[in-house]
């Protein structure tokens, strides 16, 4: 047995030899007298390890109303609902921003509080490991006895050829020889990718943003045969982002062919097709069409098939017989099977205005009450049932109305209200010589375009955060390290000493470990130490 | 044959699966009964190769032996049959697959299954691997018995074939993604658990106090800075994949929706269930977190990934909804 000197060297590099983390270490205590101390402490706290996992707790803990709430920006009518049926609680959760939780002013301290600290703990970090990719791994640990694993052993093999062959077995490693020892490391593409993850991180959240600033979606329902044009004005619906800017809507239009939906026996939607012709402004026109996940983009402007419905189309003739209105009238479906509701107002009549509610069955059928159902969405017996209204229409008032709502306020029900069932081709014939022809049936889709100039951004983030953890997670970074002792006298035999540490996954490295000594360690020399390799259980932080 | 009859001949193997799959966990259950016996043989046979020297004639011990014996075909019996049910459940989803001219993963019941099989892979891959005890099999076994027998009777539906929105290319990638990260996810809320009733076990055996059930199954475990591994490193496995999956959905929800990501209900929950796994990740780094408090983080982290799942499909409305 050789008696163990300790080998000089100080308690500090000993830390450093076995920092495999460039995360920030736990927050000390302030210098006395130091001015800027309790500034640089609340900073220092706050981009610690232990804020970063509160407020990553807060994050999600704040997101759960989310997850069960009715949320305004998805489902209005539903918040509406919940408000009506909840009147002791809900106009408080409301006024919490509970149904507008990323909206809340709550939900964005958090998150912005966390990328506050993500920005601080990522600079000091990169600094660190930019020093540690240039420089050489750190110096022998005076007791490797103390490592994880380690091992030690006797050669008849001289000092330089132990160190030659260790510098062999370690060609993949980083190595550095300091007179007698070997410092070896490996795998600094954790630290590399786990920084990659979280710079990332930060370049979504700018994406995100800049397509929330800059975006915009306009939805707009299109019958058969016509079309819109990518303009503010053409849109039922037009949600703009703050800065958005009408000059960057891409200039193009699109006019709707035809629209096919195709059904299952049990009346499950199979697939949806709109054809389509869209011209660039000024430009020659394509045919295309668009499916559910088939959008057509046209220079980052993305058009989406969204909704679909019947459109009766109906002829309306005044008392001499002239036609006063011949048009397609979309009805808005009320369940699955395409029940639909409908409102036809003739307002361009001389005289009295008329005014028609109407519903739309594709595949009808009549229950013992008289009441018209449908059981099928596809179109295997369509009837359009109608009753009709005289009077006032109060579109003249000037207040705005809706085109599918029609108020009878100022009106007399014609027939005392009953309601006439109509099948393609069948007239309608009003008092006073007047008619409504249903003709036949064609279709609608609503369409909703998109621009969001930050989406490309944030897909180069998405890809950056799997390859950064994917580097981060899988690959293990080591340390391992050589001492070599020539023996006390000329012909006593060499002491080497060896011993490693990883970052995770202990089990692994003291396998690697073990096939590294075995490479260097003669075969016939009978080990002195009493313990073999040993393994520490112990986790390193 | 008809698709009906190959979706009937799935649904029969599922059930056959879940059949196999309790016999291995009595299997597993029957080597830990005969464990105690094994461990006072092993103890004696140590001394004895001491009094003896080693290489020496070991001595023979007749009784004892065959205790060993028994628990030890036992358990190669558990791990054999689990591999059985493993084949067998690839097959009812294959079957499943052929029947709905789809990937076998459209609604709720194939998923729950997908996600079991994911599961049970990964242990096996563990055991093979000599990464844990083949003796924790009766305790991830129960779990997988429990989710498949309520899968395939409380979720059952008949395959079918799909709505137009999850009939795209990005599903299959973002769903397959999805059931690789749950299945493993799922595991490594089981072994957390198990790390955790290890501890309390370890903690009562330091304070002198004699552990009662359920603690009492402690003894039966690996040791917890063994479970505690294993669960880190198959939650370190499936986070790149989780995160994966959630991007895939993004880019079919651009797609389908015209918007990579919009608070619905569903992808709520996955942004909540990850957030908790980034957090456990975190928390192994942080000082004064590893360990228990950790595992209770993963555990959190596979009841949001459970709401996400079942509770949202079922309660909440959203533009996910399944079946
Ligand atoms: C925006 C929110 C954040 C998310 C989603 C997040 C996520 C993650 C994930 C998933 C990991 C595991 C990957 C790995 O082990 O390399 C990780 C590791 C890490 N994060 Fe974050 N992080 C966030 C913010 C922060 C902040 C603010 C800090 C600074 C205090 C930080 C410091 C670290 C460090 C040092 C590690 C490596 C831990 C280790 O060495 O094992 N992170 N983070």
């Amino acid at each position: 047995m050789t008696v163990r000197s300790d080998v000089p060297g100080d308690v500090n590099a000993d830390e450093e030899a076995v920092r495999l983390t460039t995360q920030p270490k736990p927050v000390g205590l302030a210098r006395k007298g130091d001015l800027l101390g309790p500034l640089r402490r609340g900073w220092r706290q706050l981009t610690s390890m232990r804020t970063a996992l509160l407020l990553l707790f807060l994050l999600a803990l704040a997101s759960v109303p989310g997850g069960f709430l009715p949320q305004r920006r998805l489902n209005p009518l539903r918040v509406n609902q919940y408000i009506a049926q909840h009147p002791g609680t809900g106009p408080l959760m409301d006024r919490l921003r509970l149904f507008d939780v990323f909206s809340s002013p709550w939900f964005s301290a958090i998150y912005l509080l966390l990328f506050v600290s993500l920005v601080g703990c990522l600079i000091p970090r990169t600094r660190l490991h930019l020093k540690a990719l240039t420089s050489k791994p750190p110096k022998v640990p005076r007791s490797l006895a103390k490592l994880p694993v380690n091992d030690r052993w006797e050669t008849v093999n001289g000092v330089d050829q132990v160190l030659d062959q260790a510098g062999a077995a370690l060609r993949s490693w980083r190595v550095v020889r300091r007179e007698h020892e070997i410092s070896a490391e490996k795998g600094y593409l954790r630290e590399t990718g786990n920084l990659i993850f979280h710079l990332s991180l930060i370049l979504l959240l700018v994406g995100i943003a800049l397509g929330a600033f800059g975006g915009f979606k306009g939805t707009v329902l299109v019958v058969e045969g016509k079309g819109f044009a990518n303009t503010v004005a053409s849109f039922d619906d037009l949600q703009p982002g703050r800065r958005f800017s009408p000059s960057s809507l891409v200039p193009f239009s699109v006019r709707l062919d035809a629209f096919r939906a195709t059904y299952g026996p049990d009346g499950k939607a199979l697939t949806f097709d709109a054809d389509v012709r869209w011209a660039p402004l000024g430009g020659a026109e394509k045919r295309d069409d668009i499916r559910v996940n088939h959008p057509l983009d046209v220079g980052g402007a993305k058009t989406y098939l969204i909704g679909h419905g019947y459109a009766p189309h109906i002829i309306v003739k005044d008392s001499t017989g002239a036609v006063i209105d011949d048009r397609l009238v979309p009805c808005l479906p009320q369940n699955p099977q395409f029940l639909s509701t409908c409102v036809i107002k003739e307002a361009n009549t001389t005289g009295t205005q008329f005014g028609f509610r109407g519903v739309f069955t594709p595949t009808t059928v009549t229950d013992s009450t008289g009441h018209v159902g449908s059981s099928y969405p596809g179109l295997r017996n369509p009837v359009l049932t109608v009753a009709a209204f005289s009077g006032d229409l109060g579109v003249d008032a000037g207040t705005p109305q809706s085109v599918y709502s029609l108020d009878t306020t100022a009106m007399t029900p014609v027939d005392g209200g009953q309601a006439h069932a109509l099948l393609p081709g069948q007239v309608f014939h009003l008092p006073g010589g007047a008619s409504l022809t249903y003709a036949d049936t064609q279709e609608w889709a609503t369409f909703q375009v998109t621009q969001d100039p930050g989406k490309g951004l944030a897909l180069v983030a998405a890809i950056g955060m799997v390859g950064g953890l994917m580097l981060s997670l899988f690959i293990r970074r080591r340390r391992l390290w050589v001492r070599v002792r020539a023996g006390a006298i000329d012909g006593a035999p060499t002491t080497v000493e060896a011993g490693g540490l990883a970052r995770t996954d202990p089990d692994r490295y003291a396998d690697e470990f073990a096939a590294l000594v075995r490479l260097l360690r003669p075969v016939a020399t009978p080990t002195t130490s009493s313990t073999p390799t040993s393994t520490n259980q112990e986790e390193r932080p | 044959m008809t698709d009906q009859s190959l979706g009937q001949l799935g649904d029969g193997l599922l059930l056959a699966t879940v059949v196999v799959y309790a016999l291995a966990m009595l299997g597993y259950a029957g080597e830990q009964a005969s464990r105690k016996a094994r461990r006072a043989v092993t103890s004696v046979r140590a001394s004895s190769q001491v009094l003896v020297g080693a290489g020496g004639p070991s001595v023979s011990l007749p009784a004892e032996t065959v205790t060993v014996e028994r628990a030890s075909r036992s358990g190669r019996f558990a791990i054999a049959l689990t591999a059985c049910g493993w084949a067998v459940h690839v097959l009812s989803l294959v079957f499943r697959g052929f029947a709905a001219h789809r990937v076998p993963w459209g609604n709720m019941y194939e998923f729950s299954s997908a996600v079991a099989l994911v599961a049970v892979s990964f242990f096996l891959v563990l055991v093979a691997r000599g990464r844990v005890e083949r003796a924790l099999g009766a305790f991830v076994m129960l779990p997988v018995v429990l989710y498949l027998g309520l899968a395939s009777s409380v979720l059952y539906t008949a395959a079918g074939p799909l709505v137009p929105a999850l009939n795209s290319y990005w599903i299959k990638i973002h769903v397959a993604a999805a059931i690789m990260a749950s299945g493993s996810f799922l595991l490594s809320g089981v072994v957390a658990l198990l790390y955790l009733l290890r501890s309390r076990y370890d903690a009562q055996l330091t304070a002198r106090r004699t552990p009662h059930f359920p603690v009492s199954l402690g003894a039966q475990l690996p040791t917890a800075p063994v479970l505690d591994r294993v669960s880190y490193s198959v939650i370190a496995f499936a986070f790149p994949v989780w995160t994966f999956a959630i991007i895939a959905g993004g880019i079919w929800a651009e797609s389908a929706w015209g918007r990579y990501w919009g608070w619905d209900p569903k992808e709520t929950w996955s942004f909540i269930t990850w957030v908790l796994y980034a957090g456990y990740l975190h928390a192994r780094a942080t000082a004064g977190w590893k360990g228990k408090k950790a595992a209770w983080v993963a555990v959190a982290a596979a009841g949001a990934l459970i709401v996400d799942y079942y509770v949202v499909n079922i309660f909440v409305v959203g533009l996910h909804s399944y079946a």
